[in-house]
């Protein structure tokens, strides 16, 4: 205790409300948010009693029924197939030897995270505009494509980091007792890496569930998820339907978040270490 | 069995080369506990690996019972490894473990089972055929990394420091259990490790490697009585290196002229020189502390009591450093003070002359 003692940044003088402050400033909306979404009036400011109204028309609203249904697919497709290729891409950087353009290669699988979003929004627009012309396809495909294509470097980060902690003798071993390259990766690789495919899986979900800007340029007319929708209302009416939506959406992170937790400390893993 | 000739590895290229292998040329026989015995960095483990197909050799070839290996990834030869850290799987149970290998060649569920069975009684790990492998102690892991190299019944079973990581108590059972293991399963060992009693009382063979090469193969009484170079003779157990002269030399015995003046006869190395300036090796325990003048002569210094014996460091007349070992006994007879004028002496063909 007191060796820490001259570097515990909690005895630094105005830490505590340096901290309370920056939780306020993080939460304190968010908190206004789900308490008004409960409102018994059509005031996003004014409290007038308590009311599950607006869950019920949200749950009620064809627009948002679709909207949702939609929000699921593309972020359920996107997660599947951004983590495939993060999956792959942690491989082909961490189980293969260096070679010459390795940092070049992970920094074009990284670029969606430098690359301000409204420069992909702006080129996938123009790039499937034509596309579209070219072929008549107008369907959900391209909102796929777009959300897999950005939600890539998410999936890769924490299968990546799994990778590199795994010992590598595990694999050697399972090469060592017969098992072809695909056999020892489905056997020994795999249900290591687990814990990482999971964590990029749900980052990918939730990273697709909450786009506006590059979903906003991409779809086509009538395809509306759940944030875009959202976005459309705010212009028009304000009401804490929008509040009742963004809640449940919140409900679902943080229920993400206590899945993961719960599955990576008694899933398979149950005993590592 | 294993024959392997020629064999190098280079890691790098250009200034940054490092030759890992160099013209590796060794034969491993039928059902031998051989060892390749080394400091680290000698090339052992590189080789153990090349045989294992984790390391590709530069050139020269390597066939296990007459089949050329080197174009075979690692699934596909006739090889298990028992790793240094064991590398046992965490998300298996021990049965599974051991069942791994079998399972990856497709044997039926019948036979895996018979077989982990038998593996489990081999190592005496029955009651823990359930437990996951972080929920054992390291000596057990050790049994289990064993049994799973062992359970698809190997031509050849590789094993890389596998007793490293246990403490001593341990480790001494160790070394009987996987003698006893091979030579009920008769199956080749090849074993490696830095640890020269360990290879002393376990191996059939010890190959002693340095800088990427095989200095010296043969027995184990053969390499400790019999050193053929300074750094084997350095390497294993404790030796007096003593300036001597070769006078001639007659198939296997030489005789030499010491630095004090007097000649003894000594074992002769193969393809050393035929006369002229030698380094001569003398085990502290092969020879003999005199109160009388001896084959040298010098000033006692210190006296070294270990339990089970004695050294005595001598300087020589001549200026070098001498230690003689003598076995303590309940009535020691002659009793040596330090300063006293003292004779060595050792019998005809107890010193070796080396190759250098």
């Amino acid at each position: 205790m007191a060796k820490s003692r001259a570097f515990d940044v909690r005895r630094q003088t105005g830490f505590v409300p340096i901290a309370l402050l920056c939780f306020l400033v993080l939460y304190l909306p968010i908190i206004l948010l789900v308490v008004y979404s409960f409102n018994a009036g059509q005031s996003i400011a004014i409290w007038e009693g308590f009311s599950w109204q607006w869950y019920v028309k949200a749950w009620q609203n064809e627009k948002v029924q679709d909207a949702t249904i939609l929000s699921l697919i593309i972020a359920t497709s996107a997660s599947v197939i951004a983590t495939s290729a993060a999956v792959m891409a942690a491989l082909a950087t961490t189980r293969t030897r260096g070679f010459r353009g390795y940092t070049f290669v992970f920094a074009l699988i990284n670029q969606p995270l430098m690359i301000p979003e409204i420069v992909t929004a702006v080129a996938l627009l123009i790039f499937f505009a034509m596309i579209k012309v070219a072929t008549g396809y107008t369907g959900l495909m391209y909102l796929i494509i777009a959300h897999s294509a950005f939600c890539i470097p998410f999936a890769y980060m924490p299968i990546r980091a799994r990778l590199q902690g795994m010992d590598l003798n595990l694999e050697q071993a399972g090469a060592d007792l017969y098992g072809t390259p695909w056999r020892v990766f489905r056997r020994v690789t795999l249900p290591q890496l687990w814990p990482g495919v999971l964590a990029g899986s749900m980052l990918a979900f939730v990273i697709s569930l909450d786009d506006v800007v590059i979903t906003e340029f991409v779809k086509s007319a009538g395809q509306d998820t759940l944030p875009t929708y959202m976005l459309g209302q705010m212009r028009r009416v304000i009401s804490p339907e929008v509040n009742a939506i963004s809640t449940a959406l919140l409900a679902i992170s943080v229920a993400l978040v206590i899945a993961f937790y719960l599955l990576s400390k008694g899933g398979p893993q149950k005993n590592r270490e | 069995m294993i024959e392997i000739s020629g064999l190098s590895k280079t890691f790098g290229s250009g200034a940054n080369a490092f030759t890992a292998l160099d013209d590796i040329n060794v034969e491993i026989r039928q059902n031998e506990f051989f060892t390749l015995l080394g400091p680290s960095g000698c090339g052992k483990t590189t080789l153990l690996r090349s045989i294992a197909g984790f390391v590709d050799p530069t050139s020269g070839s390597l066939t296990i019972e007459g089949q050329d290996v080197l174009p075979l990834p690692p699934y596909a030869r006739p090889v298990n490894t028992v790793f240094q850290n064991y590398a046992l799987f965490p998300h298996m149970t021990v049965a599974q473990n051991i069942g791994f290998g079998l399972e990856m060649q497709d044997r039926p569920k019948a036979e895996i089972k018979q077989v982990v069975g038998e593996m489990l009684e081999l190592v005496q790990m029955t009651p823990m055929a359930d437990r996951m492998t972080s929920q054992i102690s390291g000596g057990q892991q050790q049994r289990v990394a064993l049994a799973r190299a062992l359970a698809p019944r190997p031509k050849v079973l590789l094993l890389d420091e596998p007793l490293s990581a246990l403490d001593f108590k341990l480790r001494k059972e160790m070394q009987i259990e996987l003698k006893r293991l091979q030579s009920e399963t008769g199956i080749t060992f090849v074993f490696v490790t830095h640890d020269q009693e360990e290879a002393l009382t376990m191996s059939d063979r010890i190959a002693v490697m340095s800088t990427g090469r095989i200095l010296q193969i043969g027995g184990p009484k053969d390499i400790y009585d019999h050193p053929a170079e300074r750094f084997v003779a350095d390497f294993i157990g404790d030796t007096n290196f003593l300036d001597a002269t070769l006078q001639s030399v007659d198939g296997e015995v030489a005789t030499v002229t010491l630095p004090s003046g007097k000649s003894v006869a000594a074992r002769a190395v193969q393809g050393g020189n035929q006369s002229g300036a030698v380094t001569l090796a003398v085990r502290p325990e092969h020879a003999t502390l005199t109160k009388e003048s001896g084959l040298l002569d010098g000033v006692l210094q210190n006296i070294v009591y270990f339990g089970t014996d004695t050294h005595y460091h001598v300087t020589l007349d001549a200026g070098s450093a001498f230690v003689v070992r003598k076995q303590n006994q309940p009535n020691a007879g002659e009793r040596f003070e330090v300063g006293e004028k003292v004779g060595i002496s050792f019998d005809a063909g107890v010193g070796q002359v080396l190759r250098d």
